[in-house]
C-alpha cells in the first residue's frame, strides 16, 4: 500500500510514522510536504503527532489551512483513507473531517504514558485486524486530548458505531481512573460517518516494536494495509 | 582608515562607575582602557562586561578545568567546541553536553527552564548532530518552603513545554528537594545528539571575505545582560531581574533544528554557533577568534522585533532561537533557500576579515572596534585563593534515637527525594524519535541506535550532601554512581559531561570546594577511562551570603554492543537468587536516612577507585554474557529502599526474601546505609557460581542474600512488608504533597 505522511512545520512524530510503516512494516511510505498540494497517488494519508505551527493558537487550528489540507479534504471526500494520530486527530477535527473537538486535559498537564484501549467497532478499515472488545496497549502523549462533542452528536455517533476506541483499564473496564485526560465517554478514537477518516489520540506508530515496549500499534496499520482498494 | 568608534547621543558615560554597574571591577575597567588605548564607547563597555562575565569567560574556573582528562581513543571532539563528541560505533558520534540555567529559572521558572532546554539543544545541533535525547537535574528547596511548589510546577512545565514541542525525548533525570536550595534552585539541562563521524560542523571561522549569516528569530529586548545576571549573587532585588530572562519559542527551535541540519548537508557552512549567552556578541567574536580572524558586522541588517533598538541592545540581546553562520563565499543563496523553505530569516549581516578586530557599524558609524582576542581567548584569568573551611559544618545530633525499621522504610519511601518522580516525568514526551528502550524511572535510560545493534545508556547524578561533607570524595562518588548506573544497564561508561554548580568563587572556601570537586572529577574520570568532553560552570549560586552546597552534576554516556543484552533494575522471576556486590561498607554519612531523622551520619568513607572500576567491569561483562537478570544500584535510602524498588516491576510486582548475614542483628546502617558502591543483582540460580567468579575474581565482596518470591512481600530479616502498600506510598508521596494533603 502507498502511504503519505504529511509533514507540517512542527510535526514531530512524522519520522516515527515513516519508520513504523516503511522500516518496520515494509510499506511504501513517503513524506508529503505541507506546502504541496499533490498527494503523489497515495492510498492512505497519515497526519502525524506534534505541534503543527507551534499550536500556539489552538491545536490544529492553523494546520487546517495548509495548502495540503485542501487536497486531504478532497481525498477524504472521495472516500480515501485518512488517519490522524494525536495532533493529526486535532487537525482532522479542526478541518471538520471528524466530529467533535479536543481540549485541554483534565489534569491541565501534558501526559505521557501507556494506556489500554478497547476496540468498540472492529468492522472499520482501521480496525478490521482486531475483534470487537480487543484490548490494545498504546502510548499517549499530549496536553490536549480531552474529547468533547455535543451530547446529541455523541449519541448518534455511538449508534452509528463511530466511536472506535475507548480508554479502559487493564481488565477492559471503563473507569474514571482509566480515563487519562477526562474525555467524554472515555473516547480515544472516532471515525467519520463514512468510516474512511479515523482520528485517535494514542500513538500506534510508537507501538510497533517489542523492544520499545509493544506491538499493538501494528494492528491498526495492518488493518489499513489490508483495506487497500 | 580606521574610524574612531563613537558613543551615541543619550547613552550613559562609559566610565568606571558604569563598568561597576555592569559587574566589572575597576581593575578590569582599566585593563579595557589599556587594551583599546582609549575610553570605551558605551556599546563597547557593555560588550566587554558580558564577555568578561564569569558565565561567558570562565575567568575563575579555566585554570582548574585544564586538569580534567579530555582524551581517549573514542574522543571525536573534546572541550573547545559547542559540545564534546564520543565515537559510539558503527560510524556514529554522540555529541553531548550539560549546562546550567539556574539563575533565570529561579527568577522566572517556566521560561528559565524552557530556554535552558532550548540553549543546550542548540549547542548540540550546531555540531551537525540531530538531538535525540534530553535529561535534566533539578534541585529545589524544601517541599515545605512556600515557593517550592510554584518553582517545581514552573520548571517542570517549562522543560515539558519546550522539550515536548521540539520533538526530542526527555529520557531521564533527577529531582532533589533540600532546604539548602530554598533561595537558589538548580536547573541543569543535558542534551545528546547523533552525527555521522566526519559530518560534524565546527564553530571555528575561516576564509577572509566569507559572509556571516544571521538565521532564526528576530532580535528583541529580552535577556539583555542575562549572562551578567548569571554571574552575580541574588539579593532582595532579584525579582526585578525578570526582564533579563529570555522567552522561548520551541516551534521556531524545531524549524531551526531541521533547517540547520538540512543546511549542513549543503556543505556551504564553514562555521556555525548559537547566539546563546551574550547573544550576537559572543557568537560573532568567538567564531573568528578561534580561527585567528576578525569580523565586521552591519547592525542595520539584523532582523529586529521592534524598530528602535540601540546597537548596545542588539549586541547584548539574548533573544532565543538564533544562530550565526559563516558561509562559503558565493554560496549564501543555497543556505538562504533552505532557511526560506522553513520560513526562517537568513540575512547576511557581516563578513570575516583578516585584521583580528571585532568591529560593528550602525547607522553609518562605527560603534565598537575591539581587538577580537580581548573578547574571547584573552579575557581575564584568575587564580583565586582557595582555603578549606576552618570548621567542618556541624551535624545535627539532636535526635540520636533510631526509628523502628518498618516506620523508617515507609518514611523513606515517602520522602520526595526517594519517592517516584512519575508526577514529573509523566509530563515529558519520552518516546518521540522511537529510540527509547528504557525511559524515565529506571537506573539509566537506554537508547537504541537505529540500523545498528548498539545502544547508549545515559545517567545524570549528583550528591550535594556528600559534597558538603567532603567536596573531593563527594565528587568522586558522584562520578562512580553515574558510571555504575550506566553499567547496571549493561553499558560501558565512555564519556562524561559536567555542570559544576557552586557559590561565589571570590570566597576562598567556595573556591576550595570547587578545586577539590574538579580534582575528584579528574581522578574518577581517569579511573574509568571516561574523559570529560564538555561541561559548564555555574558560580554565584548564593543569596545574601548563603551558598548552595557544592553540587557537581555529572552525566555519563555508556555504550553497549548489543541492545538486546540491556538489563533493568526490576526483579524478573520468582526463584532467582538475590545477590549483593559491593566495594566497601555502607555508612549513614550524607544519607537520606540521617537527613530525614536528623541523625549524625559521621564522615564519608574513602573511595577506592580501582575497586569501583572493577565493579563496573564485572557488571558490564555479566550483562554482556547474559548472566544478570536485573541490576539495581543502591542509592538514597540504602539497601531496603533499593530492594523495594526492584520489586516494583511495572509488568507485575514481585517480592523478595533477604537475610542480612547477622540475622536479627542487622541495624540501620545495613538497611539504610549509603556511600559504598553496592549493586543488587538477581540471577538465575544456575548462573550464580559464574557471576560470583566475575566479581570475587576481581576482589569484590559478593554474597547471595536471598531470593525473589512470587508473593509480593518484602522480607528482610524481621521486617515483613506488603510490597503493593510500599509502592502506594512510593507512588503517592509527591502527588499527595501537591494536592496539599500534607
Amino acid at each position: 500500500m502507498k502511504w503519505g505522511v504529511v509533514r507540517f512545520p512542527g510535526s514531530l512524530d512524522d519520522g516515527d510514522a515513516l519508520h513504523a510503516l516503511a522500516d518496520v512494516m515494509g510499506q511504501d511510505a513517503r513524506i508529503l510536504w505541507h506546502k504541496d498540494e499533490s498527494l503523489g497517488g497515495v492510498e492512505c494519508i497519515l497526519l502525524p503527532g506534534g505541534f503543527s505551527y507551534g499550536d500556539y493558537l489552538r491545536t490544529g487550528a492553523i494546520a487546517r489551512f495548509s495548502p495540503i489540507m485542501k487536497s486531504v479534504a478532497k481525498f477524504a471526500g472521495d472516500g480515501g483513507l485518512v488517519i490522524g494520530t494525536c495532533n493529526g486527530f486535532q487537525i482532522l477535527c479542526e478541518a471538520h473531517l471528524l466530529p467533535g473537538a479536543l481540549t485541554r486535559n483534565r489534569s491541565l498537564s501534558f501526559i505521557c504514558q501507556r494506556v489500554f484501549l478497547r476496540v468498540e467497532n472492529a468492522s472499520t478499515p482501521f480496525t478490521r485486524a482486531t475483534k470487537q472488545g480487543d484490548l490494545l496497549q498504546l502510548p499517549i502523549k499530549h496536553g490536549e486530548g480531552l474529547y468533547v462533542a455535543p451530547e446529541d452528536e455523541l449519541r448518534q455517533m455511538e449508534e452509528r458505531g463511530q466511536v472506535i476506541l475507548r480508554y479502559v483499564d487493564a481488565d477492559g473496564r471503563e473507569s474514571d481512573h482509566a480515563n487519562p485526560n477526562g474525555s467524554m465517554r472515555a473516547i480515544a478514537g472516532v471515525a467519520n460517518e463514512r468510516f474512511n477518516v479515523f482520528g485517535l489520540m494514542p500513538h500506534p506508530e510508537h507501538a510497533v516494536e517489542s523492544m520499545l515496549g509493544g506491538t499493538d500499534g501494528l494492528k491498526i496499520f495492518q488493518s489499513i494495509a489490508g483495506s487497500a482498494r | 582608515m580606521s574610524e574612531r568608534p563613537v558613543s551615541l547621543a543619550g547613552e550613559p558615560k562609559a566610565d568606571v562607575e558604569q563598568a561597576r554597574a555592569f559587574g566589572l571591577t575597576p581593575d578590569e575597567y582599566r585593563k579595557i582602557e589599556q587594551i583599546i588605548g582609549r575610553t570605551p564607547t558605551y556599546t563597547e563597555l557593555g560588550v566587554f562586561s558580558v564577555m568578561w562575565s564569569e558565565h561567558c569567560s570562565y575567568k575563575s574556573s579555566r585554570i582548574h578545568l585544564r586538569k580534567l582528562p579530555s582524551k581517549s581513543e573514542l574522543v571525536v571532539q573534546g572541550p573547545g567546541e559547542n559540545a564534546g563528541a564520543i565515537d559510539v560505533g558503527d560510524g556514529w558520534a554522540a555529541v553531548f553536553k550539560i549546562e546550567s540555567h539556574n539563575h533565570p529559572s529561579f527568577v522566572e521558572p517556566y521560561q528559565g527552564a524552557a530556554t535552558g532546554v532550548g540553549g543546550i539543544l542548540r549547542d548540540i545541533f550546531t555540531m551537525g548532530a540531530r538531538p535525540v535525547a534530553s535529561m535534566n537535574s533539578l534541585k529545589f528547596g524544601s517541599f515545605d518552603h512556600p515557593r517550592t511548589r510554584y518553582l517545581l510546577g514552573g520548571v517542570v512545565g517549562g522543560i515539558g513545554g519546550y522539550g515536548n514541542c521540539v520533538g526530542v525525548p526527555t529520557v531521564a533525570g533527577e529531582v532533589m528537594f533540600d532546604a539548602a536550595y530554598d533561595a537558589n534552585i538548580l536547573v541543569n539541562a543535558f542534551c545528546l545528539g547523533l552525527v555521522r563521524k566526519g559530518e560534524m560542523m565546527s564553530a571555528k571561522a575561516r576564509g577572509v571575505g566569507n559572509p556571516v549569516l544571521y538565521v532564526g528569530s528576530a532580535t528583541g529586548r529580552d535577556g539583555i545582560h542575562g549572562a551578567s545576571m548569571a554571574s552575580a549573587e541574588f539579593d532582595k532585588e532579584s525579582e526585578a531581574k525578570r526582564p533579563a530572562v529570555q522567552v522561548g519559542d520551541p516551534f521556531t527551535e524545531k524549524l531551526l533544528i531541521e533547517a540547520c541540519l538540512e543546511a549542513g548537508k549543503t556543505g556551504a557552512i564553514v562555521a556555525i554557533q548559537d547566539m546563546g549567552a551574550a547573544g550576537l556578541t559572543s557568537s560573532s567574536s568567538e567564531m573568528p577568534s578561534h580561527g585567528g580572524l576578525g569580523i565586521e558586522l552591519d547592525l542595520d541588517k539584523v532582523p529586529l522585533r521592534e524598530a528602535n533598538l540601540t546597537p548596545y541592545e542588539i549586541l547584548l540581546s539574548e533573544s532565543q532561537e538564533r544562530m550565526l553562520i559563516v558561509a562559503e563565499r558565493g554560496r549564501e543563496s543555497e543556505l538562504q533557500s533552505v532557511f526560506e523553505k522553513w520560513d526562517l530569516h537568513a540575512v547576511v549581516i557581516g563578513r570575516i576579515t583578516d585584521d583580528r578586530r571585532w568591529r560593528a557599524r550602525w547607522h553609518g558609524q562605527v560603534v565598537a572596534d575591539i581587538p577580537i582576542g580581548a573578547l574571547a581567548n584573552d579575557a581575564p584569568l584568575y587564580d583565586r585563593p582557595a582555603a578549606a573551611h576552618k570548621t567542618q559544618p556541624s551535624v545535627n545530633t539532636s535526635i540520636a534515637k533510631h526509628p523502628e525499621l518498618s516506620k523508617a522504610l515507609r518514611a523513606l519511601l515517602d520522602s520526595p527525594n526517594i519517592a517516584s518522580k512519575k508526577w514529573v516525568y509523566r509530563q515529558y514526551d519520552s518516546l518521540v524519535l522511537s529510540n527509547t528502550v528504557l525511559g524515565p524511572g529506571s537506573d539509566a535510560a537506554v537508547l537504541r541506535i537505529k540500523n545498528s545493534k548498539r545502544a547508549m545508556a545515559l545517567k545524570v547524578d549528583s550528591n550535594p550532601r556528600a559534597c558538603a561533607l567532603d567536596p573531593y570524595i563527594g565528587a568522586v562518588g558522584v562520578v562512580c554512581e553515574a558510571a555504575r548506573n550506566v553499567a547496571c544497564a549493561g553499558a560501558r561508561p565512555v564519556g562524561i559531561t559536567n555542570c559544576l554548580n557552586y557559590g561565589n568563587p571570590e570566597r576562598p572556601e567556595v573556591m576550595w570546594q570547587f578545586v577539590r570537586g574538579v580534582e575528584g572529577l579528574r581522578d574518577a574520570s581517569l579511573a574509568f577511562g571516561a574523559p570529560v568532553v564538555s561541561g559548564n560552570v555555574s558560580f554565584y549560586n548564593e543569596t545574601e551570603g548563603h551558598a548552595i552546597p557544592p553540587t557537581p552534576t555529572i552525566a555519563v554516556l555508556g555504550v553497549m554492543s548489543d541492545v538486546a543484552k540491556h538489563v533493568t533494575q526490576f526483579f524478573k522471576n520468582p526463584g532467582d537468587a538475590i545477590a549483593i556486590v559491593r566495594t566497601g561498607k555502607p555508612s549513614l554519612a550524607a544519607s537520606e536516612y540521617s537527613a530525614l531523622f536528623q541523625i549524625d551520619g559521621g564522615s564519608l568513607n574513602p573511595i577506592e577507585l580501582a575497586r569501583e572500576a572493577a565493579l563496573i567491569d564485572g557488571l558490564v561483562e555479566g550483562c554482556e554474557q547474559g548472566l544478570i537478570r536485573s541490576a539495581h544500584d543502591i542509592a538514597e535510602g540504602g539497601l531496603a529502599v533499593a530492594l523495594a524498588e526492584a520489586c516494583f516491576n511495572p509488568r507485575a510486582i514481585l517480592g523478595a526474601e533477604v537475610e542480612l548475614g547477622r540475622a536479627g542483628n542487622a541495624d540501620a546502617v545495613d538497611f539504610f546505609g549509603e556511600g559504598a558502591s553496592t549493586v543488587i543483582l538477581s540471577i538465575s540460580p544456575g548462573d550464580v557460581a559464574r557471576v560470583e567468579k566475575l566479581f570475587a575474581g576481581r576482589g569484590l565482596e559478593f554474597a547471595v542474600v536471598g531470593k525473589v518470591i512470587a508473593d509480593p512481600r518484602l522480607k528482610i530479616g524481621s521486617l515483613d512488608e506488603d510490597v503493593s502498600e510500599l509502592q502506594r506510598i512510593y507512588e503517592d508521596a509527591i502527588p499527595r504533597r501537591l494536592r496539599g494533603g500534607d
